[in-house]
């Protein structure tokens, strides 16, 4: 078979693009801890993408994009092991059913979305979980929140427009699709609103880091933050932009709604500081950046660039806004998953009812597709809730979360890893130099 | 012979450095300091979350002298290191029982 070069070479590099953003997210969630736990931060992305790596190739694929079982996930045993994936029967290469390239190359892409989306979740539960717990974690979740949800929204199941589906229930079908089919072109519900929920349901499960509202929790290291928020927005153009699975106008669309939505986002972000704070903060812009990539993202390709613009500057203001509620209301969403990813998710997934160029509000095209995008983003959070809070309630009663509290206050780096991240006068001497 | 201790403002230190120079001082020591005085510490807000930050970074430089140069010193330092608000800092100085030069073993005043 001739295959569409260009497609599967963007496709490729939109592949290593996003798994890219999960050591991004690493610096960006390691700068913004103490320094005595920054090496756990950061070892709870590495450990997404150790866990997540295998789990995806054995029945993460086939649980997503296999054949489907009750519009809820694919089969696991399908294609486990990618059997049947890469190659057929006959030895010859499968093609991906999104366009003329590889579906191997398929795969390479959405592994990388599993590892970020669970990695995006520990943020809220930082310098104090077990690392086993957590490994654990990543590995049951992927399999029972993230495959199923992609499976719904992406692999034609139930939050899909396919005619069995729910938005085919509201408003009807035709031509045997739904008539208005729910949008989220890179992952608003799949990835930011799952990620978002699940944070949430983890810290009311296994609350507070000693200390939390009393004692200062400084970002130790802001330029880090500022570095992952970099790297975050570069990978980012694989994420969107590579949704368009094709070298083509959309992929490009996506590219600069992407970039203008994350540069409104900025000054959305900055400008609430500036009137609430006083200042406008690097820790601030670099949030700034995230909130509105994570609003962009399912809209990518349905927005115009100016739609964009005010999708961003909206996420921007509002999760500046939503980081305090954690205050308020006494939960130690240490890193603000819930305030940035499930906020800036809602934003993004709701807001294509009212932007979208096609069957948006304010294009004039009535409230169908907004209705439809608030059904799915509930239907995400209910489906999201649910299965994190039994996950979480399961090792909270066998492996159990928490490090001891004197492991917490020492540092968990220390305690859980043996390690720690900067060297300071502490003198000693080698006592053996090879363990083997 | 004395101590003299001076704790400054670190953005002055270039000058005492080269008043003390000026004034014939052959060597020093500084080094990084926190703390505060009247001046109090400076709040910083991450993510709306405004915390206080107590301890204010300074720099302090110690200088070791003969008896009657230590007036002299401290002068020098507090004319060189003021600028007039709150945070400048201060200059104390402490009796010193003896001195070694490391290369030479020498004590006392010839080891300044």
């Amino acid at each position: 078979m001739e295959w569409d070069t260009g497609a599967t070479a963007w496709m490729l590099v939109s592949a290593s693009l996003v798994l890219l953003m999960t050591p991004g997210l690493a610096f960006f969630y390691g700068g913004m801890v103490r320094a005595k736990s920054v090496l756990n931060m950061m070892m709870m992305s590495f450990g997404a993408m150790g866990i997540i790596g295998v789990v995806y190739v054995l029945w993460g694929w086939s649980m997503s994009y296999g054949s489907d079982i009750g519009g809820i996930i694919g089969n696991p045993f399908d294609q486990f092991g990618l059997s049947g994936t890469i190659f057929d029967e006959s030895g010859a290469a499968v093609s991906s059913t999104l366009g003329n390239y590889p579906q191997v190359v398929d795969v390479a892409f959405q592994v990388t979305f599993a590892i970020i989306t669970t990695a995006l979740i520990s943020g809220a539960i930082a310098d104090r979980v077990k690392y086993g717990s957590w490994l654990v974690f990543t590995g049951i979740w992927v399999t029972l929140a993230y495959f199923p949800l992609a499976h719904m929204v992406w692999g034609g199941g139930f939050l899909s427009g396919s005619e069995d589906g729910l938005a085919a229930k509201i408003f009807g079908v035709t031509d045997g699709a739904a008539t208005v089919a729910p949008i989220d072109f890179a992952g608003g519900t799949v990835v930011h609103i799952n990620a978002g929920v699940a944070g949430l349901v983890l810290v009311l499960l296994i609350g507070a880091r000693k200390g939390f509202g009393k004692e200062p929790m400084r970002p130790h290291n802001l330029p880090f933050v500022m570095l992952g928020a970099a790297l975050l927005w570069f990978g980012w153009f694989g994420f969107n932009a590579g949704s368009a699975f094709g070298a083509n106008e959309t992929a490009g669309l996506a590219w600069v709604n992407t970039t203008s939505a994350a540069a409104a986002a900025i000054l959305g972000w900055l400008l609430t500081e500036k009137i609430r704070d006083g200042h406008a903060t690097s820790l601030g812009a670099a949030s700034g950046v995230v909130a509105g990539l994570v609003a962009i993202t399912p809209a990518a390709g349905a927005l115009s660039p100016v739609g964009a613009i005010v999708l961003g500057a909206v996420a921007g203001a509002l999760c500046a806004l939503a980081v305090g509620l954690k205050y308020r209301f006494g939960y130690d969403d240490s890193l603000d998953v819930v305030g940035v990813h499930l906020v800036g998710g809602l934003v993004g997934t709701i807001g294509i009812g009212f932007l979208a160029t096609e069957g948006g509000l304010f294009y004039g095209d009535g409230g169908k597709l907004l209705v439809i995008q608030v059904v799915v983003a509930l239907a995400a959070v209910i489906f999201s809730g649910v299965v994190t809070l039994v996950i979480g309630l399961a090792i909270k009663a066998t492996l159990g979360w928490r490090i001891t509290e004197d492991q917490e206050v020492g540092g968990i780096d220390l305690a859980v890893h043996g390690e720690s991240a900067y060297e300071t006068l502490g003198g000693g001497r080698v006592i053996k130099e090879v363990r083997s | 012979m004395k101590l003299v201790t001076g704790i400054i403002q670190p953005h002055r230190l270039d000058d005492v450095k080269s008043a003390l120079e000026a004034a014939g001082v052959r060597g020093m020591t500084v080094s990084e300091a926190s703390g505060y005085g009247r001046q109090k510490g400076h709040t910083e807000v991450y993510r709306g979350a405004e915390y206080t930050v107590d301890l204010v970074p300074k720099v302090r430089i110690e200088v070791l002298v003969e008896d009657d140069d230590a007036p002299v010193v401290t002068g020098v330092i507090v004319h060189a290191a003021q600028t007039g608000k709150i945070g400048d800092g201060k200059v104390w100085t402490v009796p010193v029982d003896d001195v070694a030069r490391v290369r030479t073993g020498e004590h006392g005043a010839t080891a300044l």
